[in-house]
């Protein structure tokens, strides 16, 4: 909620709602108008060849196949980056020595960009879908476990003294102090994540895939078929924003107890 | 005031050295002093004259070098819930309600929910925040947060109570009201209290005995003995022998100071 003025401006009276309804039609319109002249013709498709190309998709369930198919691989490997990040993290934060020796290679790691070792993982993992997977889980990984271990390491020292002089063992100051100290930085952690596992995913359906939104643009590209690869990039951009406001309705549930920084 | 006293802290030559790149740094050298069951001992000195040292050191957060503290006879080894500590930072848990944060030390003693509940509204009663029980901390002001901390302490019944410059960070006129709020608890319930200044007008108002700390290397310069009557007013503070006090302890720690800028 707003802090409430006397007296409102004329845009402050515009509820939320009816900016994001502006704000849809104006690219609407952008995107009609560039597509109405002639080098943006060339490359971008009148919006409603666009869905008429998804009614068709829909229809005979093509779509669906691809973007179910793209959402596993994102959540797959997101999730395997996620669950085994947090240990690595934690024990990063908590074990100098397990530090000293893997946080190098974790920032070495992190600068490649994850199409560079494409080869070695379809050398080791064939073109299926396990190399997608780990493709993905090594892009979502490596941000995940950076943003965690910096959690871990800005948790209140007092914090842990207040609860250790009330009895806490080590075990309960971990559980009961560290982890929900560094909830925050697990969510923000989430959503990188999650971004970083979209990026890579048309990345990873480079590895040869048969189905997925990446493989499905790659190959409409080859058909010159320019209306199926806007509607396939403008489908990666919903599923991302609707992943965005999953992990912002968490962070509101799980987190609101934080000092917001005004 | 004495008569019935017994030791209930023992400081028995502790030494604390700190070794870093540049050589050892002595933060206490070698100070020993007993402290009566219920005596309110308040600490004033300059800066690194080691105060808060000693008092971790009592804690059980910080071990000493040499020598040893005993409470009730039995040698510190770590922390525990017999001394209560209080934090200048609050160090409130900020992802626990109010209510929460007092039942946290007795959660961990294993008392029940229920039971737990009970005596944590008491204590906040006590500082007179019942209302905000189910209150985050963020929602609360700096006093507020420094009564729920004193309220959190209390909750575990500790013989000892440990206050490391608790109404620091305050503004003038809060720090006064938690003055008279302090010295009230501390008459209805009884306790040793072991409490870290820099003012030294609150040391006066506050303390049956001052200990004045000299610094580099830190250790015990005189000890004043406050015979002001109770119940202790702020009205006091304008009357001759508090003045007395005042200014005698002051012109003591303020030779430290001028050593300490040589």
């Amino acid at each position: 909620m707003e802090t409430r003025k006397k007296d409102k401006s004329f845009w402050m009276q515009i509820p939320d709602g009816a900016w994001m309804v502006l704000s849809l039609a104006a690219a609407v319109l952008l995107w009609i108008f560039i597509a109405s002249t002639e080098a943006g013709g060339v490359v971008f498709a009148e919006p409603w060849e666009v869905f008429a190309k998804l009614m068709d998709k829909v229809s005979d369930g093509t779509l669906w196949q691809h973007t179910y198919i793209s959402l596993f691989r994102v959540i797959a490997g997101f999730s395997l980056g996620f669950v085994i990040s947090i240990p690595i993290a934690f024990l990063m934060g908590w074990y100098a020595p397990f530090r000293n020796v893997v946080a190098p290679w974790v920032q070495f790691v992190r600068n490649i960009p994850p199409l560079a070792y494409i080869p070695l993982v379809i050398t080791g993992a064939g073109v299926g879908e396990k190399a997608k997977v780990i493709v993905i889980f090594i892009a979502s990984f490596l941000v995940l476990v950076v943003t965690i271990y910096q959690g871990v390491c800005n948790v209140d020292a007092t914090l842990i003294k207040a609860a250790r002089v009330l009895g806490a063992s080590d075990k309960d100051i971990f559980f009961k102090v560290v982890i929900p100290a560094s909830t925050p930085f697990i969510l923000v952690g989430a959503r990188l994540g999650l971004s970083a596992s979209l990026t890579t995913l048309v990345a990873a359906e480079l590895t040869g895939a048969s189905k997925g939104l990446g493989m499905m643009i790659q190959k409409a590209q080859g058909y010159y078929d320019m209306a199926t690869v806007l509607l396939g990039i403008l489908i990666i951009g919903i599923i991302g924003m609707l992943m965005e406001q999953l992990v912002k309705f968490l962070e509101r549930k799980l987190t609101g107890w934080q000092e917001t920084v005004q | 005031m004495a008569g019935n006293s017994a030791v209930k802290v023992k400081i028995d030559k502790v030494e604390k050295v700190y070794s870093g790149r540049h050589g050892e740094m002595v933060a206490l050298n070698g100070v020993s002093l007993d402290i009566m069951e219920n005596e309110f001992i308040c600490v004033v000195g300059p800066s690194g004259c080691g105060k808060s040292t000693l008092l971790n050191v009592i804690a059980g957060l910080l071990e000493p070098t040499s020598g040893a503290v005993y409470v009730d006879g039995k040698e510190v080894r770590g922390p525990g819930p017999e001394r209560g500590v209080v934090f200048q930072q609050y160090a409130l848990f900020p992802w626990l309600t109010v209510l929460k944060n007092v039942q946290f030390g007795l959660k961990l003693k294993g008392v029940s929910e229920a039971q737990s509940k009970e005596t944590a509204m008491k204590y906040l009663k006590m500082v007179d925040l019942e209302q905000f029980a189910d209150s985050y901390p963020k929602e609360l002001s700096g006093g507020m947060k420094q009564r729920v901390a004193i309220a959190r302490a209390y909750a575990v019944n500790p013989q000892v109570l440990l206050m490391d410059e608790p109404f620091g960070a305050l503004d003038a006129q809060t720090r006064t009201q938690l003055q008279s709020e302090l010295i009230k608890t501390w008459q209805e319930q009884k306790k040793t209290c072991f409490f870290i200044t820099h003012d030294v007008e609150e040391a006066v108002i506050l303390a049956t005995k001052v200990i004045i700390m000299s610094a580099r290397p830190g250790r015990i310069k005189k000890i004043v003995d406050i015979n002001l009557p109770y119940p202790r007013t702020q009205e006091m503070k304008m009357e001759m022998p508090f003045l007395d006090l005042k200014s005698y302890i002051w012109g003591e720690v303020y030779q430290e100071y001028l050593e300490v800028r040589k």
